[in-house]
């Protein structure tokens, strides 16, 4: 391929998924061919479904297996869906019909997916993504296309709109990586990704599609078209420090508390669900600094119940042992919205009622967490903290509704205490006026905070530079929150983005913070950030 | 909560709680489908809440049942082994689809 001169070390910029790096050549995979078939008589073309059919259900099968695990059960559902006679027989009846193969297939799995779209339950509209991938595959079987295995040079950084799971299992990421020009972190793909330690960056934008080679930073989230040999070596340099990296961060994760100007920097861990806790460096962590209940929302028609509540909130604590674990109440809305509780057909959502705010709105639902978190209180070092606060009065009606749910759980004689309360610190309006919330312990979240000082709505991938979270508005509050709690002796910890960021890391430790929450995953990385900062400033 | 009855002489019945917390998603739907498959009798299913039965062996139509953790499934057989059919679909469930092959 040419080296086009007008795309020629020009860097694109994205959102990480997975850390890394990748040099190789750039590979555009795009939907499925849309290049017809020959259409044949009907019984010709029931045949030639029949064989696609089998051939994907060998292909997927395969995948599943060399996956195991996650990625496995993942792709099960497929593999039962081209099992399935009630759901292959509309496309059947349209070949009777005279339609091809590949167009009946495509309308019937279109109306599939349109069905589970339009379902209420989140969990459901994510198995259209299955259907998709499995309709596209169908499709390039039957066109003759590159179904049985995608000619992708190993250790190529491949480029795509969108991948779904069971392509993305399927390529040879040996020194590879992955650009999407959409898709999300949260995304399954990106799951996989992070568990295989292949750098990955979404939401992209536009990029060319006829470069010869790429150079993938997971890291600071960059794509570099056809570098100079200039760049190369910036990338090379860049990617042997990551590569020492992560090899020490290992080591240095059994070795005692970081610590930093003499005092010692406690290092807890986010979790989004139970499960995350058997991450093989979750142990090391000096305690859970955030553990989310949105997951409890999720993919139910049901809100959860007190039992289920208190059942992954005791597994977590009997988990932890001694060590403090930081419950946040629901936080739903803005971006996470939930069918039966967040409201619905608001303009600006992140400015809505969401977090603590819609909680108070709903005290029915609210209370059963209360009362599961009040018992779970009593079996562990459980703190509690309420999302997305304004003002004092919306703390104290919480404490209120809590101080309730425990009362009523003593007097049926079930045990139950009212834990330690906290708030999280997001809004500007509450970092600036600090000093008037009677909370036992402050946590700044600083995606939103950023979000909300800098204005930037953080889903809308063009404004990802301008959402600086080093912009010293940003730094300033964070600052002004944590010599609060010096002064005052309470508490203070930051669970957002920023403190994974290793360039993040020496502005909060500044600013006077002593307690970061962060990914398991980023645990090493950050301790060895920490220790290599303190061997610089005076350690005792 | 377990419950399995005959019916007119050949068709068996069966109902029982679903207790799996996410309700009946994917991977429960997987299972269910494959062990009914075991069975040669036609074997249909709904929730208390749906008036459709449904083909127990089709897991895209499972999905569509939607049911939601606590609702109750029942089931209905018929054909040479309907009595076993019931009796280990109504268990698999009771027993919230344990992960290994039943």
């Amino acid at each position: 391929m040419n080296v086009r001169p007008d795309i020629a070390g020009q860097a694109y910029k994205g959102r990480t998924a997975s850390i890394g790096f990748a040099h190789g050549p750039f590979v555009r995979v795009d939907a499925a061919p849309t290049n017809d078939r020959v259409v044949g008589t009907p019984p010709d073309e029931e045949r030639a479904l029949r064989a696609a059919l089998a051939s994907a259900g060998r292909q997927v099968a395969a995948l599943a297996e060399a996956a195991g695990g996650e990625a496995a059960q993942i792709l099960e559902f497929q593999v039962a869906l081209l099992d399935d006679e009630e759901f292959l027989e509309p496309t059947f009846a349209a070949i009777r019909d005279g339609t091809s193969a590949d167009a009946a297939w495509a309308a019937a799995l279109a109306a599939q997916i349109a069905d589970y779209n339009s379902a209420a339950d989140e969990y459901l509209q994510a198995r259209s993504s299955d259907l998709a991938d499995l309709r596209d595959r169908v499709l390039r079987t039957l066109r003759g296309g590159d179904g049985e295995t995608l000619k992708i040079p190993g250790g190529a950084v491949v480029c795509a709109d969108d991948l779904p799971p069971s392509r993305f299992l399927e390529i040879d990421w040996n020194g590879g990586g992955l650009a999407l020009l959409r898709g999300s972190p949260t995304s399954h793909v990106a799951m996989l990704a992070r568990a295989r330690g292949i750098p990955m960056v979404v939401q992209l934008g536009a990029v060319p599609t006829d470069a010869a080679s790429a150079l993938l930073d997971g890291e600071g989230a960059t794509l570099e078209l056809d570098p100079s040999s200039e760049r190369l070596g910036l990338f090379e340099r860049r990617r042997e420090l990551h590569r020492k990296n992560r090899a020490s961060a290992r080591a240095i994760l059994r070795r005692p508390a970081a610590s930093w100007n003499g005092d010692k920097i406690r290092l807890l861990i986010n979790i989004q669900q139970v499960e995350d806790i058997n991450h093989p460096d979750a142990q090391y962590a000096d305690g859970i600094g955030l553990m989310r209940t949105e997951f409890l929302l999720a993919g139910k028609t049901d809100l959860p119940d007190e039992d289920t509540q208190y059942a992954a909130y005791d597994t977590v604590l009997r988990w932890a042992g001694n060590r403090p674990v930081t419950i946040r109440t629901f936080d739903a809305g803005g971006d996470k919205p939930v069918p039966g509780f967040t409201e619905a057909g608001e303009a600006n959502p992140f400015l809505g009622v969401r977090g603590l705010r819609l909680c108070l709105r709903h005290p029915g639902i609210f209370s059963v967490q209360l009362r599961a978190l009040a018992r779970a209180a009593v079996r562990g070092n459980l703190k509690v903290m309420f999302p997305m606060v304004t003002a004092p009065d919306e703390l104290e009606a919480g404490r209120a509704l809590f101080v309730e749910a425990v009362g009523l759980l003593q007097s049926e004689g079930v045990a139950a205490a009212l834990p330690p309360l906290g708030i999280m610190v997001e809004v500007p309006a509450a970092a600036l006026t600090i000093d008037r919330f009677k909370a036992a312990f402050f946590s700044i979240g600083s995606n939103d905070l950023a979000q909300y000082v800098t204005a930037c709505d953080r889903s809308n991938g063009a404004l990802a530079a301008l959402l600086d979270p080093l912009n010293p508005a940003v730094l300033d509050l964070i600052g002004r929150v944590a010599e609060f709690g010096t002064r005052s002796g309470i508490a203070v910890s930051l669970c957002g983005d920023m403190a994974g960021d290793p360039r993040c890391v020496p502005a909060l430790l500044s600013r006077g913070l002593r307690e970061l929450s962060i990914n398991p995953s980023a645990l090493a990385q950050i301790k060895r950030t920490i220790d290599e900062l303190g061997s610089g400033g005076g350690r005792e | 909560m377990l419950e399995t009855r005959k019916a007119n002489g050949e068709v068996i019945t069966g109902s029982v709680k679903l207790i799996h917390a996410a309700g009946m998603h994917a991977r429960p739907a997987v299972k269910l489908t494959k062990l009914a498959k075991k069975f040669q009798a036609q074997i249909s299913v709904r929730t208390s809440a749906t008036a459709e039965w449904i083909n127990a062996k089709s897991v895209s139509k499972i999905m569509t049942l939607r049911a939601a953790r606590d609702s109750v499934i029942e089931f209905e057989a018929s054909g040479e082994d309907a009595e076993a059919a019931i009796a280990a679909l109504v268990e698999l469930v009771a027993t919230d689809f344990p992960d290994t092959d039943p």
